[in-house]
């Protein structure tokens, strides 16, 4: 029943493609059979909607007259320090990034109001940013300063790129000491207070492909409201991980580098985040569609929350001392049921991604996908699989004698 | 004159165990009625009263309180969610003391029940996106 891309397309192009969602699928594959259900459906959809920190905008933003030359120099956009290590009229602002005065963590927990995450969601809204530059002055660029408004709609390349999102899975946070801590994973509180997860599970891009089979650099995806597309794998992508049965990671394994034109996204899908006590950041909403190519590919996409596990990570002990302890196994379903069971005590879980806006993610791109507006895209070039043998290494430190 | 108010008191970890409200009654002649008590992550104690009694009285019970480190704040100010802002994660859920979120187990949207906020104040810096809101 092979199908390709080729022929998926211009099943779109002439309205009959059937385009459902990784949550509808399930369903549909239990009534029909796996076979019946890959001759039927074409597309599978789906999304996630969470706090993704390696995501940063880059920007051009024209030259000013007299020319002043930013790289090198200093930049900051609503005082948040923009980077300024490229040529004259670009900067690149990460979401992590604060502005010199915020009190960070000086009073513990600190409350990270504003950041980077914060600049690029009220530029894609469309508001007026404050850009303050300064400059050492050269023969060609010889302007020291500049202060100026400047919007989304006058600049000429505004471009998101993010680094690692859409992880493949993740830990499971709980805190076993006897303090509440405040970290990238929200507030857990102590003795086992409470446990937060942050994947959309089922609905998740990777965790329906999870051996990269159809999902590689050049497709198309649903990115922050607009199209986007993925450029690489993510920084830390590590295929190599303790997978079930079915293929599904076990732990955090690969992850997407996604890119996009900034202008045609929204500040609905491109949310500023404040954690408390650990820094800014912002939400990201991506989607991707996944071909059906064939069986197995299908077979993929059918995976329930109730077949997808990761591992609870003590974040008060063996998460910053990256020590490879866990504290247990836990299925998206039991998080997803509101308590987990853990050393005998049944401890309350949260979720830090948005399932409903995950749901809307995969019904948008179905959507999309239905009336013509997105095409599928062959890629390029696959994702590293298990076979590259790429591992996640950490850092060999190599103390500096003086 | 006879006053009869809604107050939250925040107790200090040290305190916790002390038994400062019983003291109202025997020191002051004040009477009260807990609406609700619990110990957020903090272990700080949680509490919101209703006090009444003269209003003499009453002033100096207050007095006394803040004297002995305790934190009063009046249940005038209201917890606000915004909804364009909420995202429907969940993250407040667990946050929460009085249980005032509510995770819809089929749509998964996550229901905000005022009626069960006590102005606590927990879950505005917790909340992500900031969708939380305090109105005076
Ligand atoms: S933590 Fe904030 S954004 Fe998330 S569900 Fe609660 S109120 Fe909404
Ligand atoms: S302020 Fe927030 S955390 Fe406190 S009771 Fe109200 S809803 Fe719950």
């Amino acid at each position: 029943m092979a199908k390709t891309i080729a022929e998926i397309n211009e099943k779109i192009k002439q309205g009959k493609a059937v385009v459902v969602t990784a949550e509808e699928i399930i369903g549909i594959a239990k009534e029909k059979g796996i076979k019946k259900a890959a001759q039927e459906v074409d597309v599978v959809t789906t999304g996630t909607f969470g706090p993704m920190c390696s995501s940063g905008a880059y920007l051009n933003i024209g030259h000013s007259k007299p020319r002043i030359k930013l790289g090198g120099g200093r930049a900051y956009l609503n005082d948040v320090p923009a980077y300024t290590g490229l040529a004259a009229a670009d900067i690149f602002i990460g979401s992590n990034a604060l502005p010199d005065d915020d009190p960070r963590n000086k009073i513990h927990p600190g409350e990270f109001n504003y950041g980077g995450g914060h600049v690029i969601e009220e530029l894609v809204a469309g508001k007026d940013i404050r850009l303050v530059a300064t400059a050492y002055g050269t023969d060609c660029y010889p302007r020291k300063r500049l202060e100026t408004w400047i919007n989304i709609k006058d600049l000429n390349e505004v471009v998101l790129f993010n680094i690692r999102n859409a992880y493949q899975n993740y830990n499971v946070a709980a805190n076993t000491s006897d303090r509440t801590i405040y970290t990238y994973m929200g507030v857990l509180r102590a003795d086992l207070g409470n446990i937060n997860f942050c994947s959309a599970g089922q609905l998740s891009p990777l965790l329906n492909d999870p051996y990269y089979k159809t999902i590689g650099i050049g497709t198309k995806i649903f990115l922050g409201g607009g199209i986007g597309f993925v450029a690489w794998h993510g920084t830390q992508h590590n295929p190599n991980v303790p997978r079930t049965e079915n293929g599904v990671p076990t732990r955090g394994a690969g992850a997407l580098c996604v890119i996009g034109d900034l202008k045609q996204m929204s500040p609905k899908w491109l949310v500023g985040t404040s954690m408390l006590g650990y820094g800014c950041t912002i939400t990201v909403g991506i989607g991707v569609p996944i071909p059906i190519l064939s069986e197995e590919i299908l077979r993929y996409t059918t995976v329930t929350d109730a077949e997808i596990f990761s591992a609870i990570v003590d974040y008060s002990d063996a998460y910053p001392n990256l020590k490879p302890d866990i504290l247990g196994e836990v299925s998206y379903a039991q998080l997803k049921s509101g308590k987990v069971t853990l050393q005998g005590r049944e401890v309350p879980t949260a979720s830090l991604s948005s399932y409903p806006r995950a749901v809307e993610i995969a019904n948008t791109l179905k959507e999309w996908i239905l009336s013509g507006k997105l095409l599928l895209t062959e890629p390029v070039a696959p994702l590293p699989g298990v076979e590259s043998g790429i591992t996640f290494k950490p850092l060999n430190e190599r103390p500096i004698e003086e | 004159m006879a006053v009869s108010k809604r107050i939250v008191l925040h107790f200090p970890k040290r305190m916790v165990d002390r038994p400062i409200v019983c003291r109202l009654v025997k020191d002051y002649d004040l009477e009260f009625n807990i609406l609700k008590a619990s110990i957020t992550p903090e272990k700080e104690g949680l509490m919101i009263l209703e006090l009444s009694g003269e209003q003499g009285e009453y002033d100096k019970g207050i007095r006394y309180l803040t004297k002995s480190g305790v934190e009063i704040q009046s249940l005038s100010q209201d917890v606000l969610r915004n909804e364009e802002r909420c995202t429907h994660c969940g993250a407040c859920i667990t946050i929460c003391p009085t249980g005032a979120f509510e995770l819809d187990p089929i749509t998964r949207w996550v229901n905000f029940h005022d009626e069960k906020c006590l102005a606590c104040g927990l879950c505005i810096k917790a909340c992500p996106p900031r969708a939380m809101e305090v109105h005076f």
